[in-house]
């Protein structure tokens, strides 16, 4: 039964972390990560600058803060993207994962493929495989459509987080205890009824922290956009090292400082998603 | 070579009919990329899976000992590494500190890095991987009942002894289902050694649909292989944990 992609529960990184009694208190992790990582960045930079044969015209750090308006530039673009894929991946992942507990056994397995299929690919051949395929212009009629990199980027993002969504929603109708389905049909509620107003509101509570996780795991891999040419912030890391003479020893700082700005987005998302675990696992 | 020629007939007979252009089942330049493409996608998920299991185990190990030290640098390292893009992870290796890192020359003169975009590419992504194993064993190990542990103390058990002969083995067993799921994820991202030019399956793929023009069957193959890979992960994984249960433990 439990034949090739049937995943017995959701996905490590979807999984509401440390379900079981804490014998410590969880070292909370607090703004010093983040000063870890500025010093990370401050020793690649102080390292680079001493191990620099060849001295340069400006500091690294004077370099950095001349091109952070580019870098943020293409940063804000990742969001973008992560936000729309998100949206789009929620909305159809819903819609997936209600198929996954449907009750007609063709829909349920039609789902099942799908889900298994975009879960178990990997982003980036997701993500070719978009870019590639998509038309760069459409025409529906009268109406003209193109498809920018960026936005084919959205959909090639936007179908693994589908899945995931599907897989999260299965999981949070599935932790829903059968007395409640059992109840709600002896009160004469139909299916769809017991479904929307009484699984799915107990669940949603559920599904909310694998899902901000999801966001997590879908903003750090907004960057594989740069591979397909999506001019994003490692594509824009990679030109201002080029304007700055492509010195190597600028390589590790401007990345180091590409990663602390995705940890200082993406690192209170982390801990709002604990604080959510935490709190519904008192009151469930 | 000749059971295979029936194979390599019929695909070279579904590209003349349908213009369904799978070249790696006939084109012997092309098969020998994608069959090496793939075995370095297999080698570099096997040592990124071993490197990865023991860079958890290791950081479980940090976050539990009494050094409070050990324990923030351990707790860095995985919040770090779990919030950043794997791919900048990759880039931040390859490119930066393999520029700081000293170059040997090789014999036609030319700069040679001193750890190849393979290495990298593996301690990237055993790191990254990694730290997400730290998690699921700090979560395997919460689960032991701390009467577990005090038994353990009361037998004599030194701390490393309960460590390695107590807490190990029974958190190993909880967290197994968690650990298999991450470990996909893990085969899964070892697609972005694509972007340093290792030339595993996607690499290779990438060529040969930028010679042959097949990029709807290589993505299918892509996908089909993939599939597999993950596919024989999850049996073995599965196996792994039936032949380890132990009755009474866990469901």
């Amino acid at each position: 039964m439990s034949d090739l992609p049937v995943f017995p529960k959701l996905p490590a990184a979807l999984r509401p972390r440390a379900r079981a009694g804490l014998s410590f208190a969880l070292p909370r992790l607090t703004i010093w990560h983040g000063f870890g990582l500025t010093a990370l960045l401050l020793i690649c930079a102080s390292v680079a600058q001493a191990a620099n044969p060849a001295p340069l015209q400006k500091s690294i750090f004077a370099t950095l803060v001349q091109w952070t308006p580019l870098l943020l530039r293409g940063f804000l673009l990742n969001i973008e993207i992560s936000f729309l894929s998100m949206a789009m991946g929620t909305i159809l992942g819903i819609a997936l994962g209600l198929g996954l507990v449907a009750q007609t056994k063709p829909l349920r397995q039609t789902s099942w493929a799908l889900t298994q299929f975009f879960r178990n690919a990997p982003w980036l051949a997701l993500l070719f495989f978009m870019i590639y395929l998509l038309p760069y212009h459409m025409r529906i009629g009268g109406l003209h459509i193109s498809l920018p990199d960026w936005l084919k980027a959205v959909v090639g993002l936007g179908l693994p987080v589908m899945a995931n969504v599907a897989e999260i929603v299965r999981g949070g109708v599935r932790s829903i205890h059968p007395g409640q389905w059992e109840a709600s049909e002896s009160l004469g509620f139909t299916r769809n009824q017991q479904l929307f107003s009484i699984i799915l509101p107990q669940a949603f509570k559920r599904m909310l922290p694998p899902w901000m996780n999801l966001y997590a795991i879908l903003t750090t891999n907004t960057t594989l956009a740069s591979i397909v040419g999506v001019n994003d912030v490692v594509t824009r890391a990679g030109q201002v090292l080029a304007a700055a003479g492509n010195n190597p020893g600028l390589l590790a700082p401007v990345y180091a400082y590409v990663l602390l700005l995705f940890f200082i987005y993406t690192y209170p998302v982390a801990i709002a998603t604990r604080r959510l675990e935490r709190r519904t696992k008192v009151r469930i | 070579m000749n059971a295979l020629a029936p194979i390599a007939d019929w695909f070279r007979h579904l590209n003349a009919t349908t213009g369904i252009n799978f070249t790696v089942f006939y084109d012997p330049f092309d098969a020998t990329r994608f069959v090496h493409g793939l075995w370095v996608t297999i080698e570099l998920s096997v040592v990124t899976i071993i490197a990865s299991v023991l860079v958890g185990v290791i950081g479980a190990w940090g976050q539990g000992v009494k050094s409070a030290w050990v324990r923030g640098v351990t707790w860095s390292y995985v919040e770090l590494f779990r919030n950043t893009p794997p791919l900048v992870q990759i880039y931040f290796f390859f490119f930066g500190l393999s520029a700081v890192l000293p170059h040997t020359h090789n014999g036609f003169g030319m700069a040679q890095p001193l750890i190849g975009g393979f290495a990298w590419a593996s301690i990237s992504l055993a790191l990254y991987a990694g730290s997400f194993n730290v998690e699921i064993f700090r979560s395997g190990i919460e689960a032991i009942p701390h009467s577990m542990l005090e038994a353990a103390e009361a037998l004599g058990y030194t701390r490393r002894q309960t460590y390695l002969n107590v807490i190990l083995p029974l958190g190993l067993r909880i967290c197994l289902p968690a650990l298999t799921n991450n470990l996909v994820n893990l085969i899964k991202t070892t697609t972005l050694a694509y972007a340093i030019a290792v030339p595993e399956l996607l690499y290779v793929s990438n060529q040969i649909w930028s010679d042959a023009e097949n990029v709807p069957e290589m993505m299918i193959l892509l996908f089909i292989i993939y599939i597999i890979l993950v596919g024989i992960l999850v049996a073995l994984m599965h196996w792994w944990e039936r032949s380890l249960r132990r009755p009474g433990l866990g469901t």
